[in-house]
């Protein structure tokens, strides 16, 4: 397979939304009321807002079915900006992305859903899951494109009516986190085992966080935290009287 | 990640006619973004198969199952049917990476993942593997690379399920829009480096792998699969051992026993399998096959038995333990190793 050389004007970091400053928002709680944090999420939604340009290519499996039988279901789409329709968090959101853009830059650089976090941009840390159909998946490693007609649920989407997911309100009650830069992937995935056992052992939590990385090493408040949702106690985890 | 055009597919023949000399696949795309992340791989145009449904499950039959080339690896792992009967192939399933990655990767893209040698997947080495002239391992840092059976790149093969395939005896269905269908048996379907040293795999640029199709297991057949790792999950395996068991009692009748992370191609241990073959099982008859199995096999170079490099001669002792303790959780007799990954 002979593949096409990288131009070299998008080895550019600038270049790269990876790369830039809007992916590592910082906050600045001294601004008055404005945060850097805050300032850069209106923008990026604002960006997204208005970004639905008039003749871009609009993303749709049904155009593709339609055609079935001519090209026989295949369309390509970009590399230039494509409209694509994201089911996050219950609601249909319109954004301009290009094919390259993962799923994780989408939520947070285009709809401005930036408790997705992205840490090592490799599936190896988990710290970016989010739930695909209610399946923990990396969305770094996960095409926006191919979660088109897919649920997604994000970190944002857990709680209800402003009270927190019962996972959520654990991890508060157990402090089963420091630096809390991991905590966004862990309450998803704990969030998502729960639904599927909703009984399970300190073995299941400690195989369904295999994946996500704390280097703080909350690990035992987050075993703590997910077993005390599921009316689990394990001797092992729970603090001694 | 350069730009590229994604091509969506939802038939297989509509991803069969996109197929060309250039055209490069992307299923879950999980090894895939990954190099082209390291800037290894910077294909302009992406013939993206991840929604196909027709490629998508699990079908067992009276001759035994036909795996979907896009089932996911937990799909594979949770199965019920492949736990019970194909116990190898769970086991391998479920090792691999982190859960979220099993979620999302497939079978055929864990069969048809490139080298994971550090040297190839790096954009700053230009590798005799990248069609240039010299391996960086022999001389460099090798303490994962290969013990056996390397010529002129000692890199190893990466799968996991493909140890478990090997053991099981399983072809894959190679589709093209020009020449329809053909299967591929798993032990032919990788080439060795020193064959053709850019050439990873027999699938030809205009062929999908559509399907994994696996004979049912004879009568009595037990199996296991354990990955030795640095770390208990989120690894590639050090080393790890697939065994197949057709059992008569306590008495071993034929026994496949395969090893991944030993050699740049999936290989069995004729030796060991030898060992066990018309025996009983037990700790001597399963220790004296890990050691056998450090001894030549089936070659596809000069090279007579384990010949370690400068800085992997642990996996020389490694392999037979991982060896004798797989065949005896095969045959029931002994736990999983507690430490083993996965």
């Amino acid at each position: 397979m002979s593949e096409a050389k990288l131009p070299a004007d998008q080895k550019d970091p600038a270049a790269d939304p990876l790369h830039s400053d809007r992916d590592h928002p910082v906050e600045n709680k001294a601004a008055k009321g404005m945060t850097r944090r805050g300032f850069l999420k209106g923008a990026g939604v604002t960006a997204a807002g208005t970004a639905l340009l008039e003749g871009a290519q609009v993303f749709s499996r049904e155009a593709l079915a339609a055609t079935r039988g001519e090209v026989s279901g295949v369309k390509e789409y970009g590399p230039g900006p494509v409209q694509v329709s994201l089911q996050v968090n219950g609601k249909e959101q319109n954004v301009l992305i290009e094919p390259r853009s993962t799923l994780a830059d989408a939520l947070r650089l285009d709809l401005g859903l930036t408790g997705t976090k992205v840490v090592c941009d490799r599936g190896a840390c988990s710290a970016c899951t989010v739930l695909l159909d209610n399946v923990p998946i990396n969305s770094c490693m996960t095409l926006a494109m191919d979660a088109v007609g897919h649920r997604v649920t994000t970190i944002e989407g857990l709680a209800k009516d402003g009270e927190m997911h019962p996972v959520q309100a654990a991890f508060v009650k157990h402090d089963a986190l420091q630096c809390g830069f991991c905590t966004p992937g862990m309450v998803m995935t704990c969030s998502a085992l729960l639904e599927k056992n909703p009984k399970p052992t300190e073995e299941d939590v400690r195989t369904a966080i295999a994946g996500n990385l704390c280097r703080c090493g909350t690990y035992p408040k987050i075993f703590a935290a997910t077993l005390e949702v599921a009316g689990v106690s394990s001797p092992e985890v729970t603090p001694k009287a | 990640m350069n730009q590229f055009s994604l091509v969506d597919c939802t038939t297989v023949d509509g991803a069969l006619s996109q197929l060309n000399d250039s055209s490069v696949v992307k299923a879950a795309g999980v090894d895939l973004l990954d190099r082209m992340k390291n800037g290894t791989a910077t294909p302009s145009r992406l013939v993206n198969i991840r929604n196909i449904a027709e490629l998508r499950g699990i079908h067992p039959s009276p001759q035994g199952v036909t795996i979907g080339a896009l089932t996911t690896l937990t799909e594979i792992s949770e199965h019920p049917l492949i736990r019970s009967e194909y116990t190898i192939l769970s086991d391998a399933c479920g090792s691999v990476a982190t859960p979220h990655i099993r979620n999302m990767a497939t079978l055929g893209g864990n069969l048809l993942q490139q080298l994971q040698c550090w040297y190839f997947r790096s954009e700053e080495f230009q590798c005799l593997r990248k069609g240039k002239e010299i391996c960086f391992a022999f001389e460099g840092l090798n303490q994962y690379h290969a013990i056996m059976d390397y010529g002129s790149c000692p890199s190893v093969a990466p799968s996991s399920s493909a140890v478990a395939l090997l053991g099981l005896n399983a072809s894959v269905e190679l589709s093209s829009a020009g020449r329809g269908k053909r299967m591929v048996a798993i032990k032919d379907l990788y080439v060795h480096p020193d064959a053709n040293p850019t050439k990873f795999n027999v699938v030809e640029p205009d062929e999908l792998l559509t399907a994994v199709v696996i004979p049912r297991p004879a009568k009595g057949t037990r199996s296991a699969y354990q990955k030795y790792g640095e770390k208990q999950s989120n690894d590639w395996a050090i080393a790890d051992a697939g065994v197949v068991l057709e059992m008569d009692g306590n008495v071993c009748r034929k026994a496949a026993i395969v090893m991944g992370a030993a050699s740049p191609v999936v290989r069995h241990s004729a030796e060991a399998e030898a060992v066990l073959a018309g025996k009983p099982i037990s700790e001597e008859t399963a220790r004296a096959a890990g050691k056998a199995a450090m001894q030549g096999g089936p070659l596809q170079t000069a090279m007579q038995g384990a010949q370690p490099l400068s800085m992997n001669a642990y996996k020389v002792q490694l392999f037979p333990v991982a060896i004798y303790r797989t065949i005896l959780l095969a045959a029931g007799q002994m736990g999983r190793d507690p430490s083993a990954a996965g």
